[in-house]
């Protein structure tokens, strides 16, 4: 039976963590809606129509789906969900905020950060901070599962899928917007970046963080990324924070800065393809799952690093 | 106003995690166990609602084994006035520790859950927000900040790009994210008072919830294990490494 996947978006562009959660459907069913809700979000709806695979998107808006409010959020899905046998939602945080939720309306467990679909019942995600992987079966008849993106390729282009309104729900009211301070950024998003250069606590404050960072972030057409201390310290802002409790990577090169490899700083990083850590002690953790560790202070490591870059 | 907190005894996060050679769980025997810490973050913001005079009375409520008693006391420790031990040595799933809470709510009544947002154990992040579902409450997951006015919390949550505020209406479900504050050390004197204070022990049948296991556990087992690579011997070299690795 069919699957209704959220699409992630940011009111004009997709986000291809919907792209990684339709290949998550693809392994569940051939019969896969997405769901784009907002306000505004026509341009948005197109986007998803043009998923490979994709044979229908529903598009839903009003003023409350455009602020992300979990409780009209869910409703609008739980209200979809009679005809899907499962709702893939990407694993960001308004994912993790909705999910549960939906989940729970509909009197069903959630399956949260799926690495892997096994079979239509079974599934594998991480627990201990990614230091286990548990295997999951369950036989209730509706599933509602979040999807980490970074453990699955994207979907391709190509489709011309049908486009349907839905009607919003009527509004819940006992919450609403009140503001957001959105951190602007010319460079990729951490979750899709190809290359990471993440900076820890040895950093010192925000004004060194930038001063290291940037200019190899900008050389590298980076991602920038913090450990929970630095983050913690106030040295870079909260949604830089890679880990358990922080944003999941997986980029080609991840660079990891004067950053110690805490078992909850490895949760979000360790898949990354090929880690290469800069750290003055040659004990710290990091450089047990380092590919190529430079045992060095950064503050010489890291302008050798831009002059060898060229 | 009364809070009620949900507090989880789990591994302590300093263990280090072995899964059990049979692929059958992680190995719980003999390792120190503590409690969530985003639930000691919830108990401790509670405590402060409460010495700002917004608060009157905290029940932290642990649904777990006979041990899980300890949990309970240290938040009795930090601020919590009560706690209510749901004894079960069964694993209680999210939905069905949310069905416990909700059960709890309708005896208790307190005007405002604070939780963790996820148990590090599980890490399934989802038992706030399926509480706050049933109950049909509002609810503001990640908090970074929590202001009560009247009968509104304003909440700072911590999102992908940033940060939110929501408003929400009085009964709701908050969850804690780990900047919201730094959990205070157990004095001694706090410490003894703790153990004066009451703690009922119920059971899971007292509550007339279906704690069944909805999900079979096929297995549990090791990641992949990541081996450390090679050291270099400066910049030059890494650069060298990364063209050759095909990655730059
Ligand atoms: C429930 C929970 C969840 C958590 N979630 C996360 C999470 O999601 N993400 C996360 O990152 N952490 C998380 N943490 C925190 C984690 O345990 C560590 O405290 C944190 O990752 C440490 O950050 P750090 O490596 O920057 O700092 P430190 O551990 O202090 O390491 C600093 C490193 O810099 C090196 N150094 C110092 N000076 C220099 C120099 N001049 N040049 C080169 N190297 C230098 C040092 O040798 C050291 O290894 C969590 C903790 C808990 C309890
Ligand atoms: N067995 C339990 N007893 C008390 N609280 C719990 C229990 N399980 C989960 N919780 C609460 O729910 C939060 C989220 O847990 P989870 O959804 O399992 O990640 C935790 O931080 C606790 O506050």
């Amino acid at each position: 039976m069919a699957v209704l996947v959220i699409a992630d978006h940011d009111g004009s562009a997709l986000r291809d963590s919907t792209h990684k959660t339709v290949t998550a459907a693809q392994a569940l069913s051939g019969e896969i809606d997405v769901l784009v809700y907002g306000e505004g979000v026509d341009g948005v709806a197109g986007q998803a129509a043009k998923i490979a695979g994709v044979r229908k998107v529903l598009v839903s808006q009003s003023a409350a789906l455009k602020q992300d409010l979990a409780e009209d959020v869910s409703t609008l899905i739980a209200g979809l969900a009679g005809s899907y046998d499962t709702v893939a939602v990407p694993a960001s945080s308004s994912g993790k905020n909705v999910a549960p939720r939906v989940a729970a309306l509909l009197d069903v467990s959630l399956i949260s950060d799926v690495l892997q679909v096994v079979d239509g019942s079974t599934f594998v995600r991480p627990i201990y901070a990614g230091n286990a992987l548990e295997t999951v079966q369950t036989s209730e008849a509706k599933k509602v599962l979040t999807v980490r993106p970074t453990a699955f390729k994207p979907a391709g282009e190509g489709g011309s899928a049908a486009i349907e309104a839905v009607a919003a729900p009527a509004a819940f009211g006992k919450s609403r917007f009140v503001s957001e301070e959105k951190v602007k950024s010319d460079r990729p998003e951490l979750g899709s970046a190809r290359v990471v250069v993440s900076g820890g606590r040895a950093l010192g404050s925000a004004e060194e963080f930038n001063a290291v960072l940037d200019p190899l972030a900008d050389r590298l057409g980076a991602a920038v990324g913090a450990s929970r201390a630095a983050v913690d310290a106030g040295y870079a802002p909260n949604d830089y924070q890679v880990g358990q409790t922080g944003k999941v990577v997986a980029p080609d090169i991840y660079i990891a800065i004067g950053i110690s490899g805490a078992i909850q700083h490895l949760a979000g990083m360790k898949d990354s393809k090929v880690i290469v850590a800069i750290n003055k002690d040659p004990e710290a953790p990091i450089f047990g799952v380092a590919d190529f560790g430079l045992v060095e202070d950064y503050k010489t490591a890291v302008p050798a690093l831009m002059k060898a870059l060229g | 106003m009364k809070i009620l907190v949900p507090v989880k005894r789990v591994l302590d996060y300093n263990v280090k995690v072995r899964v059990k050679a049979d692929q059958s769980g992680v190995d719980l025997s003999n390792v120190k166990m503590s409690m969530n810490p985003f639930d000691e973050i919830a108990v401790e913001e509670a405590t402060r609602l409460k010495e700002k005079g917004v608060v009157t009375e905290i029940v932290a409520v642990s649904i777990g084994p006979a041990q899980a008693r300890d949990t309970i006391v240290t938040a009795l420790t930090i601020g919590a006035d009560r706690g209510i031990l749901i004894q079960t040595d069964q694993d209680v799933e999210p939905l069905a520790v949310a069905k416990l809470l909700k059960a709890v709510i309708e005896q208790e009544k307190p005007d405002l859950v604070i939780m963790g947002k996820q148990a590090i154990d599980g890490d399934n992040n989802a038992t706030g927000q399926m509480l706050a579902a049933l109950t049909g409450w509002p609810q503001a997951t990640f908090a970074s900040k929590v202001v009560i006015e009247g009968t509104e919390a304003l909440v700072t949550r911590e999102v992908d790009g940033g940060l939110q505020t929501v408003g929400v209406q009085l009964p709701a479900v908050i969850t804690t994210d780990l900047r919201l504050n730094e959990p205070r050390y157990a004095s001694l004197p706090n410490i003894m008072k703790a153990k004066k204070k009451p703690l009922d022990v119920k059971a899971v049948a007292d509550y007339g919830v279906d704690v069944a296991p909805r999900l079979k556990v096929v297995k549990v087992a090791e990641p992949p294990k990541r081996g450390a690579g090679k050291k270099v011997a400066d910049a030059a070299e890494l650069v060298a490494d990364l063209k050759a690795a095909g990655v730059l």
